[in-house]
């Protein structure tokens, strides 16, 4: 087992350094001259050339990036062209923001996702199912902006219920914190609800034409037992993996989600960054994402193994 | 399994393909949903096609006396804050929706397909690079690299389409990787390879034909993810710029007029979600029909 888990441990490695090479890649396809899109309206030569030195635009390629990896194993991903903050700065400000969205989502995906899905297998064959899948198909396929847009028309200006857009940090005010997020992560939820409800499905499914399920039936355990102790246990378990590959889904679906609802996030940092041409803003963002997703990866696997008992002893 | 067993090699790859396609044809038919989705993608299709002759106004006509006109008779879906027709720049801006969507599927199979024969066929080093490569790729969520890639290359729909496409890919070498590593150990490769055939040969004329069929149902699914990350880009302003009509732009427009012009954001909306709908319960349907481990 050690070795089963060491061996992916180095795996991670090599991708590591692939997705580093991926971002230090993206400022080599910035069209034009590199130092006058970095400086953007600034034309002074003296500003110029410091840009120059200071990215080593004149070393070789390989130079190039060695500097720019050393900086960032030293914790430094360059500072923002525009306020001149360091990234890491940045970063750390907005990430709890999109942190609190993220939880709040998966928690809401998990608790509409996965009881559907368990419903729609046992219930085969019945409206439940067919209504089930419908609303899967139908919250994948809804644009997150589109229905975020729809709910602050209808909840916030309607019915004045809830805040249509901002942010509280839970330390200020806990309940008015949750309320504000509340609309956000649920529109955010939608497409990981769908595809929870999904895999849960099928992955039920196959659990309920199992061998030790029909054992367990033959045996005399109740039909809700069957459900809950034999089949669901086992059916959750690639959707361990699942809700850590999703993550990355709900970073990606949090830019659009904090983009409608003005949430001072992960996402609209990107966003702004993306429009204020400030480039190592947009890079810094791509590489913790990135890198952080690998990371989960690498936990999940350890988990899978960990708690997969035919791995266990591998 | 009642198909009967095959006992020389020609034959059943000589009948095979015209009765499975038969067959999946006629479960395709009998999916209602299947065939929802396909009718959805036809008027769309129809829409992209014909947009000068079924669009009522110029997409493009501002007019200062119909500004953010609620939907009347002369324009069906209202108009929006420059005195557009909102239902001639939905028509129009199926065609940008539809080109995405398609072409960056396109991309991603010219890309992932080619990569992923290769590397499961060979295997070995080759394999190993490109399957790590895949991996750092798919470590960066889908739309947060299309958005890295819009911002640096500039944003255009050419670039947004590329943009795509080149996240798309990775899912690409991996369906079509796998498939093959489990296609090379079959009965018909091997005597293939006994009698003598070349690589080219084998994979081109035996392999190729038996990933379609995933390949297809892949590419269905991921023009519905592409149709909603071009949607995305657009709306966040990276994807076609105005005035040409896009949904995802009128969607950016239509955010700040939520309270005034609420028909401004609903119609775009709800044109994404028919589309993107429609091409994933075509994509289902196609699943159900064309995957031979759901047959009993």
């Amino acid at each position: 087992m050690l070795k089963l888990i060491l061996r992916r441990v180095l795996v991670a490695i090599p991708t590591l350094i692939l997705v580093s090479m991926i971002v230090f890649g993206l400022q080599k396809i910035l069209p034009g001259d590199p130092v006058l899109t970095l400086a953007g309206e600034e034309r002074d030569p003296a500003v110029l050339d410091y840009l120059r030195d200071k990215y080593r635009l004149d070393d070789p390629l390989p130079m190039q990036y060695a500097a720019w990896v050393g900086q960032v194993l030293q914790g430094d991903l360059g500072r923002s062209l525009r306020t001149d903050v360091p990234v890491t700065t940045l970063i750390a400000q907005k990430l709890p923001v999109t942190l609190q969205l993220a939880v709040m989502a998966m928690f809401w995906a998990l608790l509409i996702g996965i009881p559907a899905g368990i419903l729609a297998a046992v219930k085969k064959g019945t409206k439940v199912e067919y209504g089930a899948n419908v609303a899967a198909l139908s919250g994948m396929s809804i644009p997150n902006f589109w229905l975020g847009i729809l709910l602050i028309m209808l909840v916030s200006v309607q019915w004045r219920l809830l805040p249509a857009s901002g942010y509280v940090p839970p330390s200020q005010d806990l309940w008015l914190s949750f309320k504000t997020m509340l609309m956000p992560s649920i529109v955010l939820s939608t497409a990981l609800a769908a595809y929870l409800m999904r895999h849960t499905r099928s992955s039920m499914l196959e659990a309920l034409n199992a061998d030790y399920v029909r054992t367990a039936r033959a045996k005399g355990v109740s039909p809700r037992g069957v459900v809950l102790r034999h089949a669901l246990r086992n059916a959750l378990m690639p959707i361990v993996t699942l809700v850590t590959l999703l993550f990355g889904e709900l970073l990606a679906g949090a830019v659009l989600t904090e983009q409608v609802f003005t949430i001072p996030g992960f996402g609209k940092l990107i966003v702004d960054a993306v429009f204020n041409r400030d480039y190592a803003v947009v890079q810094g963002v791509v590489l913790v994402v990135a890198a952080g997703f690998i990371i989960m990866n690498l936990v999940a696997d350890v988990l899978y193994i960990l708690i997969n008992p035919r791995l266990r002893h591998a | 399994m009642s198909t009967p067993i095959a006992t020389s090699v020609a034959a059943p790859a000589m009948v095979a393909p015209a009765r499975r396609r038969h067959r999946a044809w006629h479960k395709f038919k009998r999916n209602r949903g299947a065939v929802f989705g396909a009718i959805v993608v036809l008027i769309f299709a129809i829409l992209a096609l014909f947009a000068p002759w079924i669009a009522t106004h110029d997409p493009l006509q501002t007019s200062f006396m119909a500004i953010r006109k609620a939907p009347s008779a002369a324009m069906w879906l209202g108009s929006d804050e420059l005195g557009r027709d909102i239902f001639s720049r939905l028509v129009y801006g199926a065609r940008a929706s539809l080109m995405a969507g398609v072409v960056s599927v396109l991309i991603a199979l010219a890309v992932g397909v080619p990569f992923g024969l290769i590397s499961g066929y060979f295997g070995g080093w080759t394999d190993s690079i490109i399957s790590r490569a895949t991996e750092a790729l798919l470590a960066i969520p889908f739309l947060i690299l299309a958005i890295a890639l819009a911002a640096f290359l500039g944003p255009s729909l050419t670039n947004a389409m590329i943009a795509i496409g080149v996240s798309a890919a990775p899912n690409f070498v991996r369906l079509t990787r796998g498939q093959v590593l489990s296609i090379t150990k079959e009965d018909y490769v091997q005597s293939a390879r006994a009698l003598g055939a070349s690589d080219t040969r084998i994979i081109c004329r035996h392999i190729f034909p038996n990933v379609m069929p995933p390949l297809i149902v892949q590419a269905t699914i991921t023009i519905a993810t592409a149709i909603i990350a071009e949607a995305s880009l657009s709306f966040l302003g990276l994807g076609l710029q105005p005035p040409t009509p896009s949904w995802g732009s009128m969607l950016n427009t239509a955010k700040n007029f939520m309270t005034q012009a609420p028909w401004m954001s609903i119609f775009p909306g709800a044109a994404i979600f028919l589309a993107v709908l429609g091409f994933n319960m075509l994509g289902d349907g196609l699943r159900d029909a064309l995957d031979p481990r759901q047959e009993k």
